[in-house]
């Protein structure tokens, strides 16, 4: 296990379930040993704003939260949010993003445009960038509001991790009623 | 056993490991959860109290019977707490006290971002400041300890950074503890009559004194010595942000922010070559560091504003800022907005457009001062709406006569709306007071009050009866509306608005994010008929999500001649079918969506 301190960092809009992904996330690290320290900001982000969550992961995390140009790998539930938060990516960082689109107020009025070209713009800056559609592998998966756990899957790729240590996590993490539709969630994002 | 703890879930950990069973509070973020949480625990009694004052006067009274209490409160909390708590630092405690005060660095959700260690060292009494969720819950042990040990009130301080992250802690067994509750009658000590009062007022000095030798020994306040090249004295977060950001460098960790341990100051000052003070906000430390006539670099080179990352710190002390190698493009912001469905929005969609001063409060319906409902016009604190258009109505005389609104939440009015319409009632002013009850503190996430008719544990109670508590202030125009009908919302408000004297108007609609457990009315989503829709933009002007504007390739010509750039559309996913904007469509071509 290397000493240095990784940084995940997830972005989205409220009502996405990103605090609970990165719960799993955060549970799933901490099982398999890993020093954990996550952070994220609620509160007003709940009625529609922005939300974040840091993930930080190693054998002695300090801060719960990361510095901008350090964080390994963004997850971004909202393909706009992935601009908003890019600068904190490191160099050779790396970039999942959902397809979604969700329209801020501005957009909403007609006043602004919702950005264009978003892939294109991450690319220039970043070599390893995946690009998924969530919510339609979520309705696959037989339930909609698995788009969360479709990207634990994707992002499970990336870090070091034992496949049961994941369906340990996401056991544990829902009611039992749910539990199935995120297994199968969690797996058509591991193989999207 | 290790868990996953958020800062506030180790709070209320650690207050239950250690026998305390008794917590009072108000919701307010980043506060909420401590209370939430130690609710949960078995044979605990946890209220949510009025406001912060009652709940520390509560939390007072079960320390003085002799329980291990808390009151748990936001730093703004405080203030409204302030009065009770500069006495009982007097009066002692007998049981245990702890206050938490949960401080909000970058006003995430707060009006203001006051620092509230200048508390501790205003009312003298000694505050803990943990850094981890780990620390949080061996530190609430250690502030009851520290509380029943002197016989003081003893601050336990977060911040949202510490409050919403998790970190590894390890899980105890809880304590078990003797009942010690019972009364005792001391007036010389719990009757703060100035006689009485002076005399405490030397206990008081003489307690400080004794923290002070206690601070050098307090294990929470430690030197980690490493390079003597450079040397940081920090507390709370900012000691991870510093850390991960120097770690060569020596760390003097302050775990009690008040009063401090002057000796090891000293000491750790001597020790390095460099000394530099981190710490967010205020330059509390830095202070008290220099009155000791020890150099130090501090807010010449940190922000005084806004949380910290080790990004900060290290640019701070290096100077270097690391070049962006992205110049992000411009986009769009996304502040958070009131959700599809809310029964606010029809209240302030009318407000906006009143030509009427409205003095705002605090709470979900705050937000509506944003474009497109431009609703309210000023948020100050908790109450505050009332008492500000009062003032304003009386100041400007005729000129103010059917102009000046006051709007305020359900649970803010009784927080600190009933005395300012008592108020409006006996000193005559012409204002509507619109009391907008949605049933619930939505704001921080549906926590009951005096008017919901339950408990924090989640047993039924009286239920606050606004109209009768209204009509026994002096209001005599009372009336109650359903702010989702547009029309009788419009009229209801102009009616009041030419009454003589104040009104209290109460906007009644369920937050739409509130589980009640009845059955709910399923409202049929709603949809766009474009063949009618004349692109006039007004359903834009409710600010509701899920309608948005779509602007067509080419501007198009209607059957009646007219030019049309757009139509609005409305996504079906997010729609709750509340029909404000059918209401408002003289179109016609809002209609409820086909399955």
């Amino acid at each position: 296990m290397s000493d240095s301190t990784r940084s995940i960092l997830l972005a989205g809009v409220g009502g996405q379930g990103i605090l609970r992904a990165s719960d799993i996330i955060s549970l799933a690290l901490m099982s398999a040993g890993h020093d954990v320290k996550k952070s994220e900001v609620h509160g007003m982000a709940q009625r529609g704003g922005c939300v974040t969550s840091h993930v930080r992961y190693g054998k002695k995390v300090y801060s719960p939260i990361s510095r901008k140009g350090e964080v390994d790998i963004l997850l971004s539930f909202e393909k706009l949010e992935t601009l908003r938060y890019l600068d904190y990516l490191k160099a050779d960082g790396a970039v999942i993003v959902n397809e979604e689109e969700i329209y801020p107020p501005s957009v909403n009025l007609g006043l602004e445009k919702y950005p264009a070209g978003i892939e294109k713009t991450v690319g220039r800056y970043f070599k390893k960038v995946k690009s998924v559609n969530a919510s339609r592998i979520a309705e696959q998966a037989g339930n909609p509001r698995t788009a969360n756990t479709v990207m634990i899957g994707v992002l499970s790729n990336c870090l070091d991790l034992a496949l049961v240590v994941w369906e340990r996590v996401i056991n544990r993490a829902f009611p039992e009623k749910l539990v199935k539709d995120n297994i199968t969630a969690f797996h058509l994002g591991r193989s999207a | 056993m290790k868990e996953l703890l958020s800062g506030n879930e180790a709070i209320a950990r650690g207050a239950y490991e250690c026998g305390a069973r008794f917590a009072a509070g108000y919701p307010g973020t980043p506060s909420t959860e401590i209370m939430e949480e130690f609710a949960k625990y078995p044979d605990v009694y946890a209220e949510w109290a009025p406001n912060e004052k009652v709940a520390l006067e509560t939390a007072i009274g079960a320390g003085l019977a002799g329980a291990r209490a808390m009151a748990v409160m936001k730093h703004v909390g405080v203030n409204v707490a302030a009065d009770p708590l500069f006495t009982v630092s007097y009066t002692g405690t007998n049981g245990a006290l702890v206050i938490i005060t949960a401080d909000d660095p970058s006003l995430h959700s707060s009006q203001n971002e006051q620092d509230n260690r200048n508390y501790a060292k205003f009312a003298k009494v000694p505050m803990l400041e943990p850094s981890s969720s780990q620390e949080a819950k061996d530190f609430a042990r250690l502030a009851f300890e520290i509380s029943e040990r002197f016989d003081t009130p003893v601050f336990l301080r977060t911040t949202t950074r510490l409050s919403h992250s998790k970190s590894i802690v390890n899980i105890g067994e809880p304590d078990v503890r003797e009942g010690r509750e019972g009364i005792k009658i001391n007036p010389a000590k719990y009757v703060m009559v100035p006689m009485n009062a002076r005399a405490r007022r030397m206990e008081v000095e003489k307690r400080l004194g004794a923290l002070r030798d206690f601070a050098e020994t307090f294990p929470e306040n430690r030197i980690e010595w490493n390079s003597r090249e450079a040397g940081v004295i920090a507390s709370g977060m900012a000691y991870n942000y510093a850390k991960e950001a120097f770690p060569e460098y020596s760390f003097l960790k302050l775990g009690m922010a008040y009063p401090m341990p002057d000796r090891m100051i000293r000491e750790f000052a001597a020790g390095v070559r460099k000394l530099y003070v981190v710490e967010e906000l205020d330059p509390f430390i830095e202070e008290h560091v220099r009155t000791l006539g020890i150099e130090a670099t501090g807010k010449e080179i940190f922000p005084a504003m806004n949380e910290f990352d080790p990004g900060i710190i290290e640019h701070a002390i290096t100077g270097i800022k690391p070049e962006s190698r992205i110049t992000p493009p411009k986009i769009p912001a996304r502040p958070p907005n009131l959700c599809p469905g809310c029964p606010h929005r029809g209240l302030f969609y009318v407000l906006g457009k009143l030509n009427a001063f409205v003095s705002g409060d605090i709470g979900c319906y705050t937000l509506s001062f944003m474009e497109p409902l431009m609703g309210l016009h000023s948020c100050i604190c908790m109450g505050a709406s009332i008492g500000m258009a009062h003032g304003m109505s009386r100041a400007l005389g005729d000129k103010g006569r059917g102009k000046v609104v006051g709007v305020i939440g359900d649970s803010t009015f009784v927080h600190s709306g009933i005395t300012p319409l008592l108020n409006s009632a006996y000193n005559r002013s012409n204002i509507v007071v619109v009391i907008c009850d949605n049933r619930t503190t939505a704001m921080t996430g549906m926590q009951d009050h005096p008017a919901t008719g339950r408990t924090l544990l989640g047993n039924e109670t009286v239920r606050l009866d606004f109209e009768k508590l209204a009509a026994a202030l002096g209001i005599e125009s009372i009336r109650v509306i359903d702010p989702r009908k547009i029309r009788e919302t419009r009229t209801a408000l102009k009616e009041e608005l030419l009454k003589e004297g104040p009104s209290v108007v109460i906007s009644r609609g369920a937050c739409v994010l509130l589980r009640t457990g009845k059955k709910e009315e399923t409202r049929k989503k709603l949809r766009v008929d474009a063949d009618k829709c004349t692109g006039c933009g007004v359903c834009l002007g409710l600010g509701c999500p899920p309608i948005s504007w779509k602007k067509f390739e080419s501007a198009r010509t209607s059957s009646r001649g007219k030019v049309q750039e757009g139509t609005a559309v409305i996504d079906p996913a997010l729609c709750a079918g509340c029909t404000l904007c059918r209401q408002i469509c003289g179109a016609g071509a809002i209609q409820e969506a086909v399955e």
